[in-house]
């Protein structure tokens, strides 16, 4: 079929089941846009800024598996777009990101709009392609599609110049791709995964570290299943948070830099770490040197550049968690729990040593109270997102996980803005679901012009502010390490953010009690518009534990006991 | 501090646009240093072969190999053992220094004189890298005026 460039984006996409593109228009990309307009095969969501429609993308991606699809034009729209990327490569998000360019015979030429994209997003994207000729096209998209969603997954960017989206060529997407430089090993070796399960048999006090490759692969079940089978005892990174459900016997919380004390201390203990779809993110590890100092490790990451990057691999294997967990199942009746009992006692009396929690406080909410509130009320009803600070902390800390892609976070990059477009993605995946997004006070100015996007296209987003009145997680670093001086993070002025969402048509409440905070969830919830929950919680608290950077994981500063 | 070494590797990779720059942005975006990197088609085929010389403890030459091989139009890499390796130099001299004592050291060097001009005469050497190094050493007295290095270039033995 003889077809423009443009045709053959839109085609495209349809055949690669899409059924929701994020963007924005611009002059290099309207010819994919006046397709867009002829076309009922999918619904394109236009966000008011073209870093959160690569942020809900993203989100989309998380909540549903699928690739998410942004859409963008050349010059700004494009640089808008980086932090986005940037993001989704960090955390391993598929994603096709379509940008326009200048037409061909201006490229070059400092013409109105034009930026080396290609030359900005090599870094930040598991690949990109300019495409030069229409021709190209059918299989340059085969292939992005095909790129960004094997493997380790990532952020792959197609760069349309505008005389390319119209030039008429042959489209045929059932061409076969051919790829002989490209081929992910997906198979564990077998060999190395017996040997592995040979040396877990072996172990006394083996230690499950869960990692968001498992999420990414969909291994959950398995991974669950392993857990159980053998009796060992997990910790999970942030990214993995929601492997395994919060009331499972054999969790110990999350590990790392705000990790829990038993799950740092488990980590330091332990004599064999079985190491999935982990990547000893120096956020995790704390002093290298001095992590999981007499342990063994396994590490099964689909990424061979990921494995003894940081910490050397006793057992590597290269391999898609959840092929890998399968075999390892299949092995593992040679393991056996009850040796491991004692292990588990140990671990259990670190945690009644030193539990995950904070003090309640009569005047003021606490933040972690809020979201353990929100984890009572609505539970595994809520997919949770959030922006990046000390509440995003306390959120992979204090809510009551369930499941997989359940909770969605900027983990690599840390980008505050992330949390509400993103939830936007995540409520347009799974309608029937309530997205919640705890936000800060300084995140969610970051990309707050999205309430027109949540207005007009129904998208209910409940976004809880736990307003500090503070960059609170640098002024938690200022107060901790820098004597006290809080540089610029104090953000006293403040909008009203009631009438912030407002004057967008969604709905805002300011909430000062325990009582005022029930009442406004339980009517946002009801209302089913996008909300602002301006809830006004104690200014000084800090997340604790905490290993301060570069330092060892059983040495952690630890929640004051109060003093009656 | 791990000892750091000098390393060769052969990388092949797909004749597409920009994929020197991928190779080129891997070692800067990551603080990978390169020392030299010689870069041509292979004949009869759709790829190209670099040769890069680098440096690095053996954790950073295994990142290097391993972060090469991710990008996608990389066939394959090569992180060279035993292996010949060659270097080509050209040099210009003055018509006035000692053409015979020139032509009798590049010959030694496996080189010759290839071009004699009214003011100038060019050398060209081509040998292992290590005793192109010591040639330019050896030649500093006859006053060369410009100095081009090739670069190596090598195979597995
Ligand atoms: C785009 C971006 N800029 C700066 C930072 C650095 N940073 C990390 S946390 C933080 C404070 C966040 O404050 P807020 O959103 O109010 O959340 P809180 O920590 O108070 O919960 C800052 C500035 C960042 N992560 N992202």
């Amino acid at each position: 079929m003889q077809i423009n460039g443009a045709q053959m984006v839109i085609e495209a996409l349809i055949a690669e089941g899409v059924d929701t593109v994020f963007g924005y228009p611009g002059g290099a990309i309207m010819n994919v846009y006046d397709e867009i307009y002829k076309q009922n095969n999918f619904k394109h969501i236009l966000t008011r800024h073209e870093q959160a429609a690569v942020h809900a993308a993203e989100g989309y991606s998380k909540a549903s598996g699928k690739v998410g699809v942004a859409m963008i034009t050349s010059g700004p729209g494009f640089t808008n777009a980086v932090t986005g990327l940037a993001d989704a490569y960090m955390d391993s998000i598929p994603l096709v990101v379509i940008s326009g360019q200048v037409p061909m015979s201006l490229i070059g030429t400092d013409a109105f709009q034009e930026i080396d994209a290609v030359g900005i997003s090599r870094s930040c994207t598991k690949h990109n392609y300019l495409v030069t000729n229409a021709a190209d096209l059918p299989r340059v998209l085969k292939e992005a599609f095909y790129i960004a969603s094997s493997g380790r997954p990532g952020p792959v960017h197609v760069d349309i110049p505008k005389d390319v989206t119209a030039q008429i060529a042959e489209f045929d997407y059932s061409i076969e791709l051919d790829l002989e430089t490209y081929k992910p090993h997906i198979k564990g070796n077998p060999r190395q995964i017996k040997k592995a399960m040979e040396a877990i048999a072996k172990s006394r006090r083996p230690l499950f570290y869960l990692g968001g490759g498992i999420i990414n692969s969909n291994a959950a079940d398995e991974v669950r299943e392993l857990v159980h089978k053998t009796g060992i005892p997990a910790v999970e990174t942030f990214m993995a948070r929601g492997t395994l459900s919060h009331d499972d016997d054999l969790l110990i919380s999350m590990l790392g830099m705000h990790g829990s004390y038993a799950a740092n201390m488990a980590m330091s203990e332990t004599d064999l770490v079985i190491a999935l779809g982990a990547r000893f993110d120096d956020r995790v590890t704390g002093k290298l040197s001095e992590f999981a100092k007499n342990a063994g490790v396994i590490h099964v990451d689909i990424d061979p550049a990921s494995i003894s990057k940081l910490i050397n691999a006793d057992y590597p294997i290269v391999g898609d968690v959840k092929n890998v967990v399968k075999e390892m199942l299949e092995l593992s009746s040679q393991v056996k729990p009850e040796k491991y009992a004692s292990w588990r006692d140990t671990i259990s009396k670190f945690d009644e040593l030193h539990p995950l929690a904070y003090h309640e406080d009569t005047d003021r909410i606490k933040p972690q109270w809020v979201i353990e509130r929100v984890g009572q009320l609505l539970g595994d009803d809520a997919n949770i997102s959030t922006d990046v600070g000390q509440h995003q902390m306390w959120t992979a800390q204090f809510y009551p996980f369930s499941r997989p892609r359940q909770f969605i976070s900027s983990g690599g990059l840390g980008t505050m803005g992330f949390g509400f477009p993103a939830a936007m993605g995540v409520k347009s995946a799974c309608p029937e679901k309530i997205s919640v997004n705890f936000t800060g006070d300084g995140s969610i100015l970051m990309n707050c012009q999205e309430l027109m996007t949540a207005v007009e296209q129904k998208l209910p987003v409940i976004n809880i502010i736990l307003n500090n009145n503070f960059l609170g997680m640098v002024r938690q670093w200022q107060t901790l390490f820098y004597d006290k001086r809080h540089s610029e993070t104090d953000l006293s002025v403040q909008p009203d953010f009631v009438k912030l969402s407002e004057a967008f048509g969604g709905i805002g409440y300011r909430v000062n009690t325990k009582e005022e905070f029930d009442a406004a969830l339980k009517d946002a919830v009801e209302k089913n518009i996008v909300a602002f929950i301006d809830v006004v919680v104690e200014r000084m608290e800090n997340v604790m534990p905490m290993v301060p950077s570069g330092g060892s994981l059983f040495n952690m500063m630890l929640l004051e006991k109060k003093e009656k | 501090m791990e000892a750091s070494e000098r390393r060769v590797i052969s990388v092949i990779v797909v004749n597409e646009a920009s994929v020197l720059s991928r190779i080129t942005d891997l070692f800067s975006g990551r603080g990978y240093n390169i020392t030299s990197l010689t870069v041509a088609p292979i004949p009869d085929s759709k790829y190209s072969r670099l040769t890069i010389v680098t440096s690095g403890s053996i954790r950073v030459i295994e990142q290097i190999t391993k972060q090469l091989h991710k990008l996608i139009p990389v066939l394959r890499v090569y992180e060279h053992a035993d292996l010949v390796e060659k270097e080509m130099a050209l040099v210009k001299f003055p018509i006035t220094e000692n053409i015979t004592d020139i032509s009798t050291l590049c010959e030694a060097y496996n080189g010759k004189i290839v071009n004699v001009g009214d003011n100038v005469i060019i050398v060209m050497v081509a040998d292992e890298p290590k005793r192109v190094e010591n040639f330019l050493q050896v030649i500093k007295r006859y006053n060369p005026k410009e100095i081009v290095r090739s670069g190596a270039v090598a195979l597995e033995r």
